[in-house]
């Protein structure tokens, strides 16, 4: 129902992004999707990854600050409107997007939409209802 | 080295004189000085004996009334007073006189939370402000000058004290305080303002805004700037002076001694000379405690000589500097002590405003958020001193929301800002980003460039 997102502090320092990236790698870990939210002086770097654990795991042991985010993904089509029509969905509902973000898979003509909401089991109820597809383990799994 | 007579001012428009608010006391000969300065040191311990402070302190050193006190040497029996005694002496156990003679308060926030506190009678506040305007004549400011107060009112002692110096010299006082650049420059120019109060960050940052507030030097007949709150080089003065057209003073003062007024420069500007009939001066070993002769750079030691309320013995300032050894070609005979050279403690000062380390520890060590190690950095930002605050997010407060992060760096910037009154920038770091110390934590970095 519902997937988990890496959150990782950063700090404004050169290089610390590839520091993850390497540690991620060194721990086979994959990196499916990935966005940072920046700041003046500190970003926070997002992403789902096909072994959250192992990587949660990882990156606390070589001190990072990191936590797991329940956050939501879709399907839609890879194409003009795909977007869109979400948003309708849930704009009429009044449900807020605290942030979003999306790939395109590569081996489909589908994007995969990650969304943060306020209020995670109100989207999801209001999603499932209006019959949009909501991905499981699976975007782990592309 | 240059002769009287032949001096080089920097504003030669306008005619310098070396004028005297009180020329008798200003001239003053040793001969009459030392006698004086007696008298007045034994009232001043016959006031400090009314206070449970130094009573109990003086009676150790076997000082019971002020006759023990019979030559200007035995200020030497006299323990030296500190700030940890004015914080430990909080609230009333300095004050030496009925509160009802009290007529104001100054306190100055304290490392560890507790301030200090300075009483004045009606009488004290007279003689601040006598102190003031004979300080600012010396630089030829007079009842014609348009004299604009750009330091804190308030608390603060920078502001009501020129305020009230330059009224009673009868010069027009424009009590805008600090800050407000466009403002600055647009009574500047409109009511022709000839004398600015300053720091010397602020005077080299307002030149800078000359431009976009489309002031230019003509439209302005600035003369002179007192320059003072924060120690600054000859360098900082020249640079003032060049690029505003005007002669600047130093001054120096703490709130311990009132405030300014204790020590200023005459139109020589060859060092500021202290008013010595109403503080002992004295430049000491800051590690071995022993007086230092003239010329040898020490801390500076004050005994106030004319305060009722709040009177101090040997007080130990933390700032350094040194006695000039020749004479001033002013005839003023109070001696003068050099530019401030640094300090004996850790005491920053951030854009004119006094602050320690420990203050912003305190306020970090209560926010749960964050860790406890943190780093200080001071930089300057065009002329002004910008003061970062790094600290280290605790791991497991953290939850992925960016909201959060600058809501906690809101409330750290808040708590800091009420504590040391300066707005710092927080900087949030990664746990055990910072740098850890196991003996004495170097946790200040200065990188202001000195001019």
């Amino acid at each position: 129902m519902k997937l988990t997102q890496i959150s990782v502090f950063l700090e404004n320092r050169k290089g610390r992004l590839h520091e993850v990236c390497v540690l991620l790698s060194e721990n086979r870990v994959n990196i499916r999707a990935l966005t940072i939210a920046e700041s003046e002086d500190f970003g926070i770097l997002r992403m789902v990854v096909d072994r959250p654990d192992s990587a949660l795991q990882a990156l606390k042991k070589n001190g990072f600050s990191a936590q797991l985010t329940d956050v939501v993904a879709i399907e839609v089509d890879d194409e003009p409107g795909g977007l869109a029509k979400i948003l309708k969905v849930l704009t009429d509902k009044n449900i807020n997007i605290e942030y979003m973000y999306a790939f395109v898979e590569k081996l489909s003509d589908k994007a995969v939409l990650v969304f943060r909401f306020e209020d995670t089991d109100l989207a999801v109820k209001v999603l499932k209802g209006s019959g949009i597809k909501i991905l499981r383990k699976e975007v782990e799994e592309i | 080295m240059f002769a009287a007579g032949i001096i080089n001012f920097r504003h030669n428009k306008y005619k310098m004189q070396n004028t005297f608010w009180n020329e008798n006391i200003e001239t003053i000969g040793k001969e009459q000085l030392q006698p004086l300065q007696l008298k007045l040191l034994k009232d001043t311990v016959s006031a400090a004996l009314k206070t449970s402070f130094y009573k109990n302190r003086l009676y150790r050193s076997g000082i019971k009334s002020p006759d023990d006190i019979k030559t200007l040497g035995d200020l030497n029996k006299i323990p030296f007073t500190t700030k940890d005694d004015l914080r430990e002496a909080y609230p009333s156990g300095l004050l030496s006189t009925s509160s009802d003679d009290v007529i104001r308060i100054h306190t100055s926030s304290g490392t560890t939370g507790t301030p200090t506190v300075i009483y004045h009678t009606k009488e004290d506040l007279d003689n601040w402000t006598e102190l003031v305007a004979r300080s600012i004549v010396a630089t030829g400011f007079s009842r014609s000058d348009i004299f604009q107060n750009m330091m804190s009112y308030g608390l603060f002692t920078g502001g009501l004290g020129l305020h009230y110096g330059a009224e009673r010299v009868g010069a027009t006082v424009i009590p805008i305080g600090a800050g407000n650049t466009k403002r600055q420059l647009q009574l500047m120019r409109d009511f022709k303002t000839t004398t600015i109060h300053i720091t010397p960050s602020y005077a080299l940052h307002i030149h800078s805004k000359f431009k976009e507030n489309n002031i230019k030097r003509g439209d302005l007949c600035l003369k002179r700037a007192f320059i003072g709150a924060e120690p600054h080089s000859e360098n900082t003065r020249k640079k003032i002076e060049e690029i505003l057209e005007i002669d600047a003073y130093n001054s120096y003062g703490l709130s311990e001694m009132n405030g300014p007024g204790v020590s200023f420069e005459c139109i020589y500007k060859r060092g500021m000379h202290t008013w010595e009939d109403s503080y002992i001066l004295e430049i000491v070993d800051p590690v071995t405690q022993e007086p230092l002769c003239e010329g040898k750079e020490g801390e500076i030691v004050f005994t106030t000589l004319r305060r009722k309320a709040t009177p101090l013995l040997r007080y130990r300032t933390r700032d350094l500097a040194f006695v000039y050894k020749d004479s001033c070609p002013c005839r003023r005979t109070h001696r003068r002590i050099s530019r401030i050279t640094g300090r004996t403690d850790d005491m920053l000062i951030v854009n004119g405003v006094n602050m320690f380390p420990s203050q912003i520890e305190e306020v970090i060590m209560r926010i749960p958020e964050v860790g406890t190690n943190y780093q200080v950095q001071l930089e300057k930002d065009g002329a002004l001193d910008r003061l970062i605050v790094k600290v280290e997010i605790y791991s497991k407060m953290f939850t992925g929301n960016v909201k959060e992060l600058d809501n906690l760096k809101e409330k750290i910037k808040e708590e800091l800002r009420a504590s040391i009154i300066i707005h710092p920038v927080v900087e949030l770091h990664e746990p055990g980003s910072l740098p850890v110390f196991e003996g004495k934590a170097k946790r200040v970095i200065d990188l202001r460039v000195k001019i």
